[in-house]
């Protein structure tokens, strides 16, 4: 949108906050500068027409979209809209954007995650605006007392050629708003579209860039508290006891108490996974004072010894897992997966006979790869604001599954889910974490018992040293060759804490005769979660840096040598349960080869790394180019190719992938959590090293794939691919394999030798 | 009580003079604009200009600021026109935008001392800025196109 709507959008936004008096924008009076305690103005009541739950139309012609899915950074707030805004036939210049309230009845599942934002609104969304877009057009038919098949629609406006006449959405607003939503409407051709396939800048993006409020940490409530929990210093630890005198004599704060988050025996769903149970809380005015006010606390804290934990739901139904006390160490973690890898393990498939191929084979190279725990670092670290009232409550916060959370929200307030109201502010990050609610119960935990609104703040040290981090994973592949170095055999087995990154059906699986995949598991009292592309995204780099070794051993180019097994899979699969298309596979690989210059001798000066994946329903492949910068692995440029279907908005698009080649460098080069006696011992960024703007590429060239296929996600696909990539430019730089990351911490202990 | 002079506004404020700016302008000011991120001057989310110097406002003691001139990311400009605002819309950089503000107050510096910057400048002068989403390559073109409106803005 141009500046000039975007003051127009400022003004509306201003006027619905007005209308709020009604309820039904109560979630958004806050971003109007704090207003939620003042008593807003009267307005008409009917200035808005609703028509479904994601389009509102002003008579004067000013649409609202309720952009359905929570925002962090993935820039669903403006692609969604722009799926409904195409149907509608919406002038996209006149729209106004506003994030959704909870209400999984009117605005659908609201989760982000998976990268299944497009994938689950997709169609959904392109229903409301094409039948929002009839409903206005038999207003106007009726209105007009023409046959409604000859009204037409452009840009906001209804038209009758025969007659000449014309009007806007807005003039047949609330008319429409009176017609029963139709069902079952036509769709436009894909080759029509003008909003969606054509890039629209973030329609929060003067928001950002004038520090307007925003996001969860900005949100005020009149009387507002704030909290912090003070957490033991290592995982496997509890708080045994604390002396609060002098902490409670500090100025500003009203309340240090102990609280615990589930009873035993609590059920809990799959996503409240917390890092620990009792938590000891320091209430007071401001976020500084009670920073201050934590400092004087005397506490002792005492191991934890195993403990049970009830799940309910997930994958597994209901489970009871003991986990175990142990204060656990990075190396002796490292120890203990060598240790298991020797063991039997679950077999996840088997095609063909691997045992035997094995014992016939001319060479076999087996590889491990080895990864740490992931902190996510989202730069806005968690919070959460809660005011538990008697009767009922209002949340409000960075939050990715709102419906997740309801539930244990409502078994731990003790409220009805209806008495809930759950607000969604924009996330300074996610990459998954904002997928689990503990935080949230925290604070509503804490809002009831001190009986006062309150937001619940974790510092940065809080946020890292008490995470739900992306496990620890160690995977070894096998391959066995024949004496004309044809591949007979694969074998891949693979572990973790507490989860192997084994994705038994994916590629290559399905291109050879003889496969085996087996997977184990360590419990653990560390907890871990989804990031960014899980399981998939250590699947995807053992995996390709791997294949990239075996190309080289059986002398074959690294994309040829994909390119060869993709054919296989298409032309006579080995099983039937492959979870990839071969065909869409190559034409990323194939891409990504050419716009790469994969051959051109002009090239030549990189160290190139390829690598491809598929997951979470998008194919993406990279290619890297290295060079040594102050004896530092830089990657310098990236060609990236991608298949997500159709592309909503291309720019943004762009700049998802972008953003995952960083990240993915940032994490394959530095990235990593480790543990002394559970103590985690990278505490803040000075000791957590991110990626930086000096480390980040000078050029990133992306492709799609250009089809007509339903649009998927790009918030995870095009991350995975990029370690391995990396890894295998390293190999070109150095003449050395790596086979642990970080790969810069492998690589300069390889140079100190 | 304290008087502080942000973004050309005069506040009086009953703090205590240890506290950090970051604090007093998010939770006493109500400018929540500048970001907490990592309470260590080591992200950059919390830039502010103190005297027209970029400093870490997470770390900067409020009695450092009095009777000095603060201006946050809601001071930069009138109306959003700042060149480095233009050209952060121009370029779509944000992802999340959480960080955005910082490093738009930390390219605000560079850009008046260095009038046409290169790429390896603006390296230098930004690698205090962590941008989780990874959109540096945004933020670099955004300086680079912010210093062409600037010099076309000054003939």
């Amino acid at each position: 949108m141009e500046n000039i709507e975007n003051k127009q959008s400022r003004r509306t936004f201003m006027k619905s906050s007005t209308v709020a008096g009604g309820g039904l924008f109560l979630s958004f009076t806050w971003l109007s500068g704090f207003v939620t305690a003042v008593p807003v103005g009267e307005a008409p009541s009917g200035d808005w027409y609703e028509l479904t739950g994601y389009i509102k139309i002003t008579p004067d012609n000013i649409i609202k979209l309720i952009n359905p899915n929570p925002e962090f950074g993935q820039n669903v707030m403006t692609s969604l809209p722009m799926i409904v805004a195409e149907e509608l036939d919406a002038d996209w210049q006149k729209v106004v954007v506003e994030m959704g309230p909870h209400d999984n009845v009117k605005l659908g599942p609201q989760f982000t995650g998976g990268s299944n934002s497009m994938r689950m609104y997709w169609r959904p969304l392109r229903e409301a605006g094409a039948a929002a877009r009839q409903m206005l057009k038999e207003a106007a038919a009726q209105t007009w007392g023409v046959p409604v098949d000859e009204v037409t629609t452009k840009a906001s406006m209804l038209l009758h050629e025969k007659s000449g006449r014309s009007g806007t959405y807005g003039q047949f607003s609330s008319k429409a708003a009176t017609i029963p939503v139709p069902k079952g409407m036509k769709l436009k051709e894909v080759k029509s579209f003008n909003v969606v396939r054509n890039s629209k800048k973030n329609v929060e993006g003067e928001k950002i860039i004038s520090g307007k409020p925003l996001f969860g940490l900005d949100y005020k409530y009149e009387g507002m508290l704030i909290a912090m929990i003070e957490h033991p210093p290592a995982f496997g630890m509890k708080l045994k006891d604390f002396d609060a005198t002098e902490t409670l004599k500090m100025p500003g704060i009203k309340d240090v108490f102990r609280q615990t988050l589930y009873e035993d025996g609590f059920e809990q769903g799959g996503f409240d996974t917390r890092s620990f149970n009792e938590l000891l809380v320091v209430v007071g005015k401001t976020t500084w004072e009670v920073m201050n006010a934590r400092k004087k606390l005397k506490v002792t804290w005492e191991p934890i010894g195993d403990t049970l934990k009830n799940t309910m739901g997930g994958r597994n139904g209901k489970t009871e897992i003991t986990v175990p006390g142990e204060l656990e160490t990075t190396t002796k973690q490292l120890e203990k997966f060598k240790e298991y890898a020797a063991k039997p393990a679950q077999q996840l498939r088997r095609d063909g006979d691997p045992e035997t191929a094995f014992k016939n084979a001319a060479q076999v190279i087996e590889r491990t790869y080895n990864a740490p725990f992931l902190a996510h670092n989202c730069m806005e670290p968690m919070n959460f604001f809660a005011h538990v009232m008697d009767d009922k409550a209002i949340v409000a916060g960075p939050l990715q599954a709102p419906g997740w959370s309801e539930p244990t929200l409502a078994k731990l307030i003790n409220l009805p889910a209806d008495k809930i109201e759950i607000q969604m502010t924009r996330m300074g990050g996610g990459f998954g974490l904002r997928a689990y609610g503990h935080y949230i119960y925290e604070a509503a935990l804490i809002s009831k018992r001190i009986k006062a609104p309150v937001k619940l703040v974790y510092t940065r040290e809080d946020d890292m040293t008490y995470g739900i981090y992306r496990p620890t994973y160690t995977t070894t592949y096998r391959a066995a060759l024949d004496a004309n170095k044809n591949l007979i055999a694969l074998h891949v087995k693979g572990g973790g804490i507490p989860e192997h990154a084994i994705h038994a059906n994916r590629f290559p699986a399905g291109t050879i005769d003889n496969y085996l995949a087996e997977g184990w598991r360590i419990p653990s009292n560390i907890t871990t979660g989804a990031f960014r592309a899980p399981g998939s995204n250590f699947a995807a780099a053992s995996e390709q840096m791997f294949l990239d070794e075996l190309a080289e051993a059986m002398g074959k180019d690294p994309i040829d040598f994909r390119l060869e097994l993709l054919k296989r899979a298409k032309e006579n699969p080995v099983g039937r349960n492959n979870e990839y298309n071969a065909d869409r596979y190559m034409s990323v690989l194939q891409l990504v080869k050419e716009k790469s210059g994969w051959n051109n001798s002009e090239n030549k000066k990189y160290s190139r790394g390829v690598a491809a994946y598929f997951c979470h329903n998008s194919y993406v492949a990279h290619v890297v180019d290295m060079v040594m910068r102050d004896g530092q692995p830089y990657v310098e440029r990236v060609t990236s190719a991608a298949d997500c279907g159709i592309v909503i908005n291309p720019d943004a698009a762009i700049n998802m992938i972008e953003g995952a080649v960083v990240d993915g460098i940032g994490n394959a080069f530095y990235g990593g959590l480790t543990m002394v006696n559970g103590e985690v011992q990278q505490k803040n960024f000075h000791q957590y090293r991110m990626i930086r703007i000096n480390e980040a590429p000078k050029k990133i060239d992306v492709h799609f794939v250009q089809n007509e296929i339903d649009p998927t996600g790009l918030g995870e696909p095009p991350f995975p691919p990029v370690f391995g990539s990396v890894a295998s430019a390293m190999y070109k730089l150095t003449g050395k394999r790596f086979y642990n990351f970080p790969l810069i911490k492998e690589f300069n202990s390889l140079n100190k030798a | 009580m304290i008087t502080l002079n942000i973004n050309k506004k005069n506040y009086n404020i009953d703090v205590d003079p240890n506290t950090p700016l970051l604090w007093v302008l998010r939770e006493h000011i109500n400018l929540v604009g500048t970001k907490f991120g990592c309470g260590v001057a080591q992200c950059g989310a919390c830039v502010v200009h103190l005297n027209g110097e970029a400093v870490r406002s997470c770390v900067t003691k409020v009695s450092r600021a009095v009777g000095q001139k603060v201006v946050t990311i809601e001071g930069l400009s009138e109306n959003e026109n700042h060149p480095l605002q233009k050209a952060w819309i121009e370029n779509d950089v944000s992802q999340c935008g959480y960080c955005q503000a910082g490093q738009i107050m930390s390219a605000a510096v560079l850009l008046r001392e260095n009038k046409n910057p290169t790429e390896q400048d603006i390296d230098n002068a930004m690698a205090g800025n962590i941008c989780r989403c990874g959109t540096y390559l945004r933020i670099r073109d955004a300086i680079l196109l912010a210093a062409e409106m600037q010099r076309k803005e000054k003939k």
